[in-house]
């Protein structure tokens, strides 16, 4: 764990995990956007994982720190999966004409590693405190 | 005929914080009125947006959530509310891209496409309101109920 934001930034070995656990307000997704940027760079990771199946809402700001979480980890060599986007939120950002660019998607934690060449058990997943 | 029962629920919206709260305010009401998840998550991210809005451009105000009782069912209005200096040019700013505080610039022109109805009124001397209207069911208009 890492940094003052209420979100932990696991570190898998070359990959990093968040997973954001609740509604975010706007302060805290700032912090958590210096946050994991350090820990890419301090990491040397290649792959960050954000793992957002527990938000029922994204909404343009919270978008934007996520699009700009990406780019800025892609300028340090990581490349970017999100993950568990939910069916409602994904229909709502379409609509919203926010497309996330820069970013791949993944349907599990599982998966996303699985992508990076790491393979990860539903159990380490689990533990990690993501699905 | 649609007409609005109770008086409305009013909630300042001062400080970043508050956005949470309003989101949780017109998500509660929607799943209250049966909206379905979709329609729920939209009504939550435009209020989200217009929220944010209020706070970043009208230096802060309020918004009062209003059940309303239409033929073809429940209906959402959310009001957001301030005295700021108004938008100079609402059709400039209800253009996609278009932003003065450094956003995407999606917040105004993308909340309108989430709900059913969108109005704003905005002068520099009285400041800016924006209602947005969701239905627990859409796509009544569409078949001419309401």
């Amino acid at each position: 764990m890492t940094g003052t934001s209420p979100i932990p930034v696991i570190d898998l070995g070359g990959l990093l995990l968040i997973s954001v656990r609740g509604e975010l307000e706007d302060d805290e997704a700032v912090v958590l956007q210096t946050d994991v940027t350090d820990a890419v760079a301090r990491t040397g990771s290649r792959g960050l994982i954000i793992d957002i199946s527990a938000l029922d809402v994204v909404d343009s700001f919270l978008a934007r720190v996520l699009a700009e979480v990406a780019l800025a980890s892609r300028l340090l060599a990581a490349r970017t999966v999100l993950v568990g986007m939910r069916p409602a939120v994904a229909i709502t950002l379409v609509e919203l004409g926010l497309a996330l660019e820069g970013m791949t998607t993944a349907r599990t934690v599982v998966d996303a590693a699985a992508g990076f060449g790491v393979t990860l058990t539903a159990a380490d997943a689990a533990e990690q405190g993501s699905p | 005929m649609t007409r609005a029962t109770e008086e409305p629920l009013r909630l300042p919206i001062r400080r970043d914080t508050d956005l949470t709260v309003v989101r949780q305010h017109v998500r509660s009401a929607a799943q209250r009125l049966g909206f379905g998840l979709v329609q729920q998550t939209k009504v939550v991210t435009a209020a989200s947006e217009l929220a944010r809005n209020t706070l970043l451009h009208g230096g802060g105000g309020e918004a009062e959530i209003r059940v309303l009782h239409g033929e073809s069912g429940p209906g959402l209005s959310v009001s957001f509310v301030d005295s700021g200096p108004g938008i100079p040019d609402v059709g400039m700013a209800l253009t996609d891209g278009y932003s003065t505080a450094g956003g995407l610039g999606m917040g105004l022109s993308g909340s309108k496409r989430l709900v059913q109805d969108f109005a704003i009124d905005s002068s520099a001397e009285q400041g800016t309101r924006v209602t947005i209207t969701a239905w627990s069911d859409p796509f009544a208009a569409r078949r001419g109920v309401r």
